[in-house]
């Protein structure tokens, strides 16, 4: 099913300026897998070296923090619009 | 009611447009008198903060910065202005804000927050507004708000893109449920590296403003428990749900926020690396003793075209690198620069990693800013 993310701009370097990208998904585990084949050197800006999702970065399903649903297992529908939104300091960090 | 302090005449004057409306009004504007609010940073998000604050009438102010006004502030960081370039931001910022309202009484705290003076400083106020711009302070920020019970209004911006909630208030979420750690170092690029709107920390620091003042009336619904995202670029806002962390960690004591968020100390031995380092200095040195290295400029072009190297042969983004290793030579040194040496370094360890002799990658210590500074001045720092 077409699954929407949108890219934060910090990572829109990894994703040749895209804001958004569309990707074939039944899980959020699934659609991040797929756009990160698609952009490898965003891999390591997603997720630590045991594959698992960095703590600074955050999904949303819609409004809803894939934390609080069944994280990466969540399953996602046809027109669904997921979030990446990672933490941003300001000026100088 | 009656412990709130009264308003003089020139108050009741200088309030008028808020003493008329329903929700402030006379018991409001008395509120805000005898409110107490702490800003940390005076910069792009504090700066507006501070205007409107002190504008609204906000009886005490308490600002923390040790920074001091930079002509490349300018662009965002309205409360200074060009006389004020080269004074401390408290300074500059004070003086600002006496003539806007003298009504209000400042407490200036010229010195870094760190965990021995944090709990101390915010001890004293109601409200704690974070305009900070680095990791370590957020995180001391919210823990030190937590242990004492203080909401903590948040903002944080990059490029065009803005971010802003209130934590800790009424057994709302906290910065820590957000994210529960920070990037490490590197990670993420810094607004001196990848810039930012000028306008973008007028928005989010109006933004918190407005939720400081409604705190501090009891009116409206606050950010509590919603992230607010701004797109400048596209105007839009967006609001994601913010819940506690039920596997958070309770916050009982502060810790040092520098290790937490992997700032390496100045005691650490610098680690291992496969290529060298040179100052400005000693590649100056080098090329004039006839060293003729390929140089490789790792910035992005909106930099170089606003300041280059006469000598560099390419210019490629530190994260494409990559895609160029069959355009750079093997059998030559290769000096690689940025704009301060740390995104130079990241492409000398990538061009090692992809099998590059690392005894031919040299990186340019404190970058094209340190070659403008010690070796041509001519050339404008950015």
């Amino acid at each position: 099913m077409a699954v929407t993310i949108h890219i934060p701009t910090p990572l829109r370097v990894y994703t040749e300026r895209q804001a958004s990208v569309s990707v074939e998904a039944t899980t959020v585990g699934e659609a991040l897998g797929a756009l990160t084949t698609r952009y490898p050197s965003l891999q390591k800006h997603l997720r630590d070296g045991e594959g698992k999702l960095r703590s600074f970065v955050n999904v949303y399903l819609g409004e809803e923090d894939i934390r609080f649903l069944q994280k990466e297992a969540t399953p996602v529908g046809a027109g669904a619009e997921l979030t990446i939104v990672p933490s941003i300091a300001g000026g100088a960090a | 009611m009656s412990e709130l302090p009264e308003l003089t005449s020139e108050e009741i004057g200088r309030y008028s447009r808020h003493l008329i409306l329903d929700e402030v009004g006379v018991e409001g504007q008395r509120k805000l008198k005898g409110a107490k609010v702490l800003c940390i940073g005076s910069g792009g998000l504090g700066s507006p903060l501070l205007l409107y604050l002190a504008a609204a009438g906000v009886g005490r102010i308490g600002l923390v910065d040790f920074d001091v006004v930079d002509a490349s502030n300018l662009q965002r960081q309205i409360i200074h202005g060009t006389s004020s370039v080269g004074v401390p931001k408290v300074r500059s910022a004070a003086a600002r804000i006496h003539d806007l309202n003298p009504n209000v009484v400042l407490d200036i705290f010229e010195e870094p927050l760190t965990s021995a003076n944090a709990l101390r400083i915010l001890a004293d106020y109601d409200v704690v507004v974070d305009g900070t711009d680095n990791f370590p302070t957020r995180y001391l920020v919210n823990d030190a708000c937590v242990i004492l019970g203080k909401p903590n209004v948040y903002g944080s911006i990059f490029k065009f893109e803005g971010q802003a909630s209130v934590f800790n208030y009424q057994g709302g979420p906290n910065y820590r449920d957000l994210y529960p750690e920070p990037p490490p170092p590197g990670l993420v690029p810094s607004c001196a590296e990848g810039g930012v709107l000028g306008i973008l920390p007028g928005v989010i620091g109006c933004i918190q403003a407005t939720e400081t003042i409604k705190i501090l009336l009891g009116q409206g619904t606050s950010l509590s428990g919603r992230l607010l995202l701004y797109d400048a670029l596209n105007m839009r806002f967006r609001e994601l749900k913010l819940r506690r962390d039920p596997d958070a960690k309770p916050i009982t004591e502060l810790i040092d926020y520098q290790e937490f968020c992997g700032v390496p100390k100045p005691s650490d031995a610098p680690p291992a690396e496969p290529f060298s380092r040179l100052s400005v200095t000693a590649a100056k040195a080098r090329l004039d003793a006839g060293w003729a290295p390929y140089v490789l400029d790792v910035r992005r072009s909106s930099e170089a075209e606003i300041v280059k190297l006469a000598f560099a042969d390419r210019l490629q983004p530190h994260t494409e690198v990559l895609h160029i290793v069959d355009e750079l030579p093997r059998d030559r040194d290769i000096l690689i620069h940025c704009k301060m040496g740390g995104r130079s370094a990241a492409a000398a360890q990538a061009l090692a990693d992809a099998g590059f002799d690392p005894q031919r990658l040299y990186n340019l210590d404190g970058g094209i800013t340190a070659w403008a500074q010690e070796i041509d001045p001519s050339l404008p720092t950015y």
